[in-house]
């Protein structure tokens, strides 16, 4: 089942992505509603994170059209921040937390230029907003999961953006930071901002989100999460691993593997 | 000596200048290949840039250092490219791409070079200075092409060192905010292949890979802020610079290289042993000194919980006695005994020993925060007071005054509430 949204925020249309030849996201097509909190839920490996680089340009595309507020990316990436998965990076690099948060300032500030005052005001702001203005300058390597959470969502909102896709922002973090970063999209979507959250875990989502996008290589369902989180949808999400769509992905990549081992 | 410090000669002047750019042009961009995990790629290109410098010299003749600098840039890139190829399109990772590469393009240039040597050019007299180095042998013309490109370098690098560090740190993120990421990478890897260019004029290109890593392994040890540590390994690179050339030019048979190699990398391990707070013998003496806590704190306990008990806090006690009462390792307890004897917190009479005035309050001090901690895991972790005991034992060592301060209000407030 999939709604219909008008004046959407992100218009999906015919997405394919595949890594080594093995498909991850088949043919999915989605339009999102804007000033809402949306999760994506899957199993593993289901292309949850897929679908958010695929939005943010960071994947190469098969097929497929992509647009935000109706325009393509590269037109309207001021005004959407990406938050990625916290193991993306080495924790042990040598940088302040306030430096990372000024980090999501770059592209305002532009080349050649330090950060004004005005950043790294608005920076602190930012920490204050997750509540570890007392950490900013304390080494990133000293940080707990909770905290290092905290400083990648002070990055984003030191971005001043429209749209956040946050990508399991919820995985390993302490129940603070949880509260506190449900407490957080709670307010940016009261502020009329549309965050998308990839989110594993079945038993919360459903006070989380107001929209849900149940994905599995393709998409099950979108729409208001009252509504798509029944048991047959659920099951087909997460139930029958070999359905005939990871059969034929493996039929696939086995072909490239017998190419090249002749 | 002097005469090499004076710089009276020009041409210590010429080394001396030369090294200068180089070591601190290599330890700048060694920094971010450091921090980017590319440490064997700048390998991987010094010994791909040795057969462009012979082939750059079978084609023009001559020893001219612009030419086989443009003659090393192509190959060194060439290799940088295979490097990329194959770990995009295959699935063999990073490091046997590296080999893979590394040892062919070397090879490669052997090959080239015996070419040249058995061909009775006179010229050719000094390309297998590149192997090794020697700055000693850096001429006039040669150290305006050095400095410029030198320079060329520290420029783009502190034009972009905000954007390089940030892709270093979170290569996506900047991507996704709109940084030019594909054109900033293809410039350091620009910078990085120039610096191993002009650096293997000094070290040669079997050592590159140390002038470019080392400095900022060490400089790792002494801070925790990414610009400082390009600062400091440049300014440790620059100190092996010169004494590498000055012997070079004591002894005029000894190669550059291998003499700037041993300086940095004595200060590289001497750091990892003797820097403060992350050196390994800071490491090694702050443990102890916790471990010498623990110890004369549970002496002290157990003197005042033997004392408290039995209602004679200041009688004289004998080392078996307070070792029937709790187990611990002879020798360490004498040795503990001894040095609150030196701080005057017990006094030795005869064989037995005795708790002095401030001695007791210590020790009456660390068996309080013990019962506090143990009232704390029982009553808000509900651990079993056995079980609680043996955690307390740790972390009472630990406690700070304000900790203890918090945990006895937190505990009274909870008595007031709910009557015993």
């Amino acid at each position: 089942m999939c709604q219909q949204v008008k004046n959407a925020l992100i218009e999906v249309h015919d997405l394919t992505v595949s890594y080594y030849k093995k498909p991850v996201l088949w043919n999915i097509d989605l339009n999102l509603p804007s000033g809402q909190v949306i999760g994506i839920i899957g199993p593993n490996g289901a292309g949850k994170s897929t679908l958010l680089k695929a939005i943010m340009g960071l994947v190469p595309l098969d097929s497929g059209v992509i647009k935000i507020f109706g325009e393509p990316l590269h037109k309207v990436r001021a005004k959407v921040s990406y938050v990625p998965q916290r193991e993306s990076v080495d924790w042990d690099f040598p940088t302040s937390v306030l430096d990372v948060v000024i980090m999501g300032r770059y592209t305002r500030i532009g080349l050649f230029r330090r950060p004004s005052k005005a950043d790294q005001e608005m920076a602190m702001q930012c920490l204050r907003d997750v509540g570890i203005d007392q950490l900013a300058n304390r080494q990133i390597s000293q940080l707990s999961g909770g905290q290092q959470q905290r400083v990648f969502l002070a990055r984003a909102l030191a971005q001043e953006a429209q749209l956040y896709l946050m990508d399991e922002p919820f995985i390993g973090v302490d129940a603070t930071t949880e509260k506190t970063t449900v407490n957080l999209l709670r307010s940016l979507a009261k502020q009329g901002k549309s965050i998308i959250v990839v989110h594993h875990d079945l038993q919360t989502a459903t006070n989380y989100f107001d929209w849900a996008i149940l994905l599995n290589m393709r998409l099950i369902a979108i729409g208001p999460v009252s509504e798509v989180f029944n048991t047959t949808l659920l099951q087909e999400t997460y139930g029958g691993k070999l359905t005939i769509l990871s059969q034929v992905s493996e039929l696939l990549k086995s072909e490239e593997q017998a190419v090249r081992e002749n | 000596m002097l005469e090499f410090f004076s710089l009276a000669d020009p041409n210590v002047r010429y080394v001396v200048l030369g090294t200068i750019f180089l070591t601190s042009s290599t330890a700048m961009i060694g920094s971010l290949a450091l921090f980017k995990k590319k440490a064997l790629i700048g390998d991987a290109t010094s010994h791909a840039v040795f057969p462009g410098i012979c082939l750059a010299f079978m084609l023009t003749g001559t020893k001219c250092f612009i030419y086989l600098a443009i003659g090393a840039f192509a190959t060194g890139w060439l290799a940088l490219l295979l490097i990329d190829m194959i770990t995009t399109h295959s699935k063999l990772k990073e490091d046997t791409a590296i080999a893979l590469v590394l040892s062919v393009m070397f090879g490669l240039g052997t090959l080239l070079l015996s070419i040249i040597q058995n061909s009775g050019n006179a010229a050719q007299a000094g390309l297998n200075n590149f192997l090794f180095g020697k700055a000693a042998a850096l001429l006039k013309d040669d150290l305006i092409t050095l400095s410029i490109l030198s320079l060329l370098i520290v420029i783009n690098f502190a034009l972009f060192f905000k954007e390089f560090t940030f892709i270093a740190f979170d290569k996506n993120f900047a991507q996704s905010i709109g940084i030019p990421v594909s054109q900033l990478e293809f410039l350091l890897t620009s910078l990085t292949v120039l610096v191993i260019v002009i650096g293997i004029r000094a070290v040669g290109i079997v050592l590159i890979t140390a002038m470019l890593i080392t400095p900022a392994a060490a400089a790792r040890f002494w801070t925790d802020s990414l610009s400082k540590i390009v600062y400091l390994s440049a300014v440790l690179s620059l100190i092996a610079g010169i004494v590498g050339s000055f012997a070079s030019y004591a002894l005029p048979s000894m190669p550059t290289g291998p003499w700037i190699v041993i300086v940095i990398t004595l200060i590289a391990y001497s750091s990892f042993l003797l820097a403060p707070r992350k050196g390994l013998v800071a490491k090694k003496l702050y443990q102890r000194k916790r471990q010498h806590k623990i110890l004369t704190e549970n002496i002290l306990k157990l003197f005042y919980e033997i004392g408290e008990a039995t209602g004679e806090l200041f009688s004289n006690r004998s080392i078996d006695e307070l070792l029937a009462h709790r187990p611990m390792q002879r020798n360490a307890f004498i040795r503990g005994m001894k040095d609150l004897q030196r701080q005057s917190l017990v006094q030795q009479k005869g064989d037995k020993w005795r708790l002095t005035g401030t001695g007791k309050n210590q020790g009456q001090q660390v068996s309080q925060r013990h019962q506090l901690w143990e009232l704390y895991l029982t009553q808000y972790l509900k651990i079993k007071p056995d079980q609680g005991h043996e955690d307390a034992e740790s972390i009472e060592h630990i406690l700070t005054p304000a900790l203890v301060k918090e945990l006895t209000k937190l505990l009274q407030e909870d008595s007031s509430r709910r009557p015993a």
